[in-house]
């Protein structure tokens, strides 16, 4: 004999409880917690290497990758207090990676910064305890990406463009490529590079501005 | 590219109702599955068949709903099917921007059934 169950369980849940608790114990910690998502390559870690600097905070950093931690012995080397995760194939981070990470920084009053695993698809799907979602795309990736990765988009909070001191030298069409970030998302678009340190202020500003 | 976990906690949910309820197998998985959920479903089928070995629902059927994603217009408010490369609502004459909406983002188990 077979009888039916109904379940109606996401299989997102276990993920999704584990983030909000982990949400609720950072906010007690008084704890600011950014997700950092963007392409292999595009300045995930220069950019954090500009902004930390100018934050009037304490700064925290798990640094996820598949393999090595070459970003966060660079990260360490400058003085910021940083994690690896090495997910060992895995295409991004969940929530109970963040929470022993968080613990193991022994996070308290700052900002902690999660840098996702360098990939414009899987980590969008992830709530893992952040406030925030900041997206980092590049004129050098072409102006179609939201149109072809509209779930990063549509979920960023605050999209920084990179690389825009390159933009006399690569083919970007910036009208059609916020014609289609305003299709999916009115979050603010600020043009930096992580190598010069252009637009850094405009996004620390930002950031200080929601920050809780 | 993650069905491999997402399939594991499939048959952790599935385990769960099942034992709940004192079965002594899962014969059936009812799962809904968003079009744009980002899951592959027939990765998902593939690694159902090896990671179930030895559960309680190993051999288990794995029947799939599948959801159409619908944007919302802006403005008349309808909810339509986005055309390839396009936001432009389709209902009438409208062509106003539409914008995501959950509806095609599904992604959990409905039901089991069991013995």
């Amino acid at each position: 004999m077979s009888s039916e169950i109904n379940v109606m369980e996401s299989i997102y849940s276990e993920n999704e409880k584990i983030a909000d608790e982990l949400k609720e114990e950072l906010e007690n910690k008084n704890v600011f917690s950014i997700n950092v998502l963007g392409a292999p390559g595009i300045g995930k870690t220069s950019t954090l290497i500009q902004l930390i600097p100018k934050i009037p905070y304490k700064s925290f950093v798990i640094e996820g990758d598949i393999a090595s931690d070459l970003d966060t012995q660079k990260l360490n080397a400058l003085g910021i207090q940083t994690v690896q995760i090495n997910t060992g194939g895995a295409c991004h981070l969940d929530s109970p990676f963040i929470r022993d990470a968080a613990e193991n920084l022994n996070v308290q009053d700052g900002i902690m910064w999660i840098e996702n695993i360098g990939n414009l698809v899987c980590p969008a799907e992830f709530f893992i305890g952040e406030h925030i979602k900041m997206l980092i795309v590049g004129v050098t990736e072409g102006s179609d990406k939201p149109y072809k990765y509209p779930l990063a988009f549509e979920k960023a909070d605050v999209i920084l463009l990179n690389k825009c001191d390159l933009l006399p030298y690569v083919d970007f069409d910036e009208d059609f490529f916020m014609a289609g970030v305003r299709k999916l998302t009115n979050a603010p678009v600020i043009h930096i590079s992580s190598k010069s340190g252009d637009g850094i202020d405009e996004a620390v500003n930002w950031i200080l501005s929601v920050k809780k | 590219m993650h069905e491999y976990p997402l399939t594991q906690k499939i048959i952790k949910i599935a385990e769960k109702y099942a034992l709940e309820h004192k079965a002594d197998h899962v014969s059936k998985i009812n799962l809904v599955i968003g079009n744009d959920s980002g899951v592959l479903a027939d990765s998902i089928l593939l690694y159902f068949e090896i990671i179930a070995e030895n559960t309680i629902c190993e051999n288990a059927e794995i029947v799939i709903e599948r959801v159409k994603p619908l944007l919302k217009c802006k403005k008349c408010g309808q909810y339509f099917e986005r055309k390839p490369f396009s936001f432009s609502c389709t209902f009438k004459d409208c062509g106003g921007d539409g914008e995501p909406t959950e509806i095609g983002r599904e992604f959990y188990v409905k039901s089991i059934e069991i013995e």
